[in-house]
């Protein structure tokens, strides 16, 4: 029974251990007091980089269906998303409540002069919709809007690496990387790519079935 | 974190013991206060309760508590054992609280050995810091090397208390033991054609692992105008908390420009020199149009890319507003008068 639903749902279990591990980690690390002497920025860092990482591997999803064949990537996009959305929340919270006491004419200040902080904004703006309207009800009630409506997610992505290359102080290499992939995503996704696509796809089931 | 050691830490007691020596044997600076107007009682060891006067009024006035300063404690009763003043100082002349120690010496940026903060102590654990020489010379009469221990017998050692702001907005204050460089540049005679001085950190990428990262242009170097360099607030550290410094705080000597932006004060400096051309630094090589020459704390002049308006206190939870050169104003707004510090970043 067990191994049955396992067999059936381990990307979905897998995604749900992704979606929570990096907040497991932070609450770890809270209990052990191992924050650093900065925690508040500590905290910051460890909600914002998740949501990053989860974003990347909901755009991820689609070409690894598209390209390689795997199929059950399909079924985690939604929650890598949501899991996202959840990480850039709370990243804002921190930032707004705990960080600057919703102090909001400072803040405001802040978001109007630096650029890096309202990117970061309107990443999480673009995600807002795209979290309200995750459910089957709201694809049904929205038809072909839907599909174009979530194409919002490549903005929030290209808004997501552009924050964090403006936030380091000047070693880009790691921020570039993750802009690196979210270009390269965003290119898998352009029908451009077609061709490609069914080449990889044939050769990933050439290889599956040349099972001796 | 790094757990420290107990052997590593100074008790408070040690610490108030610690004072009360260098109170004793007059070495105590009344950097503890302000400074203003008064030089380090270990320069003037006849300084009178007169001269004191000024820097306790002002810190007086600008705090309203108590003022911390040793000084006026050291002119009231220089061979007092137990001056409830020189013992107790445990906060800048501001009134607010020396930085936790395990905090300042687990929380450290130094990318010659790390760039995560508190992966620098547990990687320069270990780091010799003697035998060590510091070559001093360039546009001087009398250029020398120096023995590390040399330099702290020649020039001494006095307490400094001074906030440290970081240019990433956190901020710490910290109970450093050192030198004025002002002392050491006077010893080896400026010519006339030396307008500025240069820093160089050990270019040793054994031994500084992250000097192998080829991002940024090793050595490190910074520099300072000769007047900035001459200022009594300027200090070549050679400890902090009482004890010498740990590799991790750029062991056995670094630099502490209160009033700047912490990337100035240089760790680890095995070279000065004094020079006719404006140094051109690690940091304005890397990215010449967020980090200035002289990178003075300025909270109406933003980071580029980021506020300066406030900072947080490690330690603290609330961020509090940042300070026109980090509470330094009266001392050393006069060096830049007249300047444009939006353009003189």
């Amino acid at each position: 029974m067990m191994a049955h639903w396992l067999r059936r749902n381990w990307p979905l279990l897998a995604a749900h251990v992704g979606g929570w591990y990096p907040l497991a980690s932070l609450l770890l690390d809270a209990g052990r007091g191992r924050l650093t002497a900065n925690p508040i920025q500590y905290i910051t860092l460890h909600t914002g980089k998740p949501a990053l990482v989860l974003l990347v591997l909901c755009l991820a999803c689609t070409p690894v269906d598209r390209f390689l064949a795997v199929r059950p990537a399909l079924r985690v996009r939604k929650l890598l998303g949501l899991y996202a959305f959840g990480y850039a929340t709370l990243h804002f919270f921190i930032f707004a409540v705990i960080d600057y006491g919703l102090d909001v004419w400072q803040m405001l200040n802040i978001v109007a002069k630096k650029p890096y902080a309202l990117v970061g904004f309107s990443a999480l703006l673009a995600l807002l919709p795209l979290a309200l309207t995750s459910t089957r009800g709201w694809q049904q009630r929205l038809g072909s809007t839907w599909k174009k409506l979530h194409r919002l997610v490549y903005v929030a992505g290209l808004l997501a690496v552009t924050h964090y290359i403006w936030l380091v102080k000047s070693d880009v290499r790691q921020p570039l990387l993750w802009a690196a992939a979210v270009g390269l995503l965003l290119l898998a996704r352009l029908r451009a790519a077609s061709p490609l696509a069914a080449a990889t796809r044939a050769w990933v089931r050439r290889q599956l079935t040349r099972v001796p | 974190m790094q757990s420290i050691r107990s052997s590593e830490i100074t008790s408070a007691a040690e610490y108030a013991a610690y004072r009360r020596t260098l109170s004793r044997r007059g070495l105590l600076g009344a950097f503890a206060g302000m400074a203003g107007g008064v030089v380090a009682a270990a320069c003037a060891p006849a300084a009178t309760a007169t001269d004191m006067q000024p820097a306790a009024t002002l810190a007086a006035d600008r705090t309203a508590a108590p003022v911390p300063t040793a000084a006026a404690a050291l002119a009231a009763a220089p061979a007092s054992t137990a001056t409830p003043a020189g013992a107790a100082i445990s906060t800048d002349e501001l009134g607010d609280a020396f930085t936790d120690r395990a905090s300042v010496i687990g929380y450290n940026n130094y990318y010659e050995f790390s760039t995560d903060k508190e992966g620098v102590a547990p990687a320069a654990a270990g780091f010799a810091v003697d035998p060590w020489t510091v070559q001093v010379g360039g546009l001087v009469n009398k250029p020398a090397t120096f023995d590390i221990g040399q330099l702290r017998k020649q020039f001494g050692e006095e307490e400094r208390i001074y906030r440290l702001r970081c240019v990433e907005a956190w901020s710490m204050v910290i109970p450093w033991q050192g030198f004025q460089l002002g002392k050491l540049l006077q010893a080896v005679e400026p010519q006339a054609a030396a307008k500025y001085v240069r820093f160089e950190t050990l270019l040793d990428p054994e031994r500084m692992p992250g000097q192998q990262q080829a991002w940024y242009s090793w050595p490190y170097v910074e520099g300072l105008r000769l007047d900035e360099a001459m200022h009594r607030l300027t200090l070549l550290a050679t400890g902090l908390y009482g004890s010498a410094l740990l590799p991790q705080n750029g062991a056995p000597l670094r630099l502490v420009t209160p009033w700047k932006y912490g990337f100035k004060s240089i760790k680890a400096i095995v070279k000065i020199d004094l020079v006719a051309e404006q140094p051109t630094s690690l940091w304005m090589a890397a990215a010449p149009n967020e980090y200035g020459f002289y990178a003075n704390v300025n909270p109406q002049v933003d980071h580029p890319r980021w506020s300066q308006a406030s900072e947080r206190r490690i330690g603290e939870f609330s961020r509090r507003p940042t300070l026109p050169f980090n509470g330094y104003a009266d001392e050393v707004a006069g060096l830049y008068a007249g300047m444009d510090l939006q353009a003189n970043f």
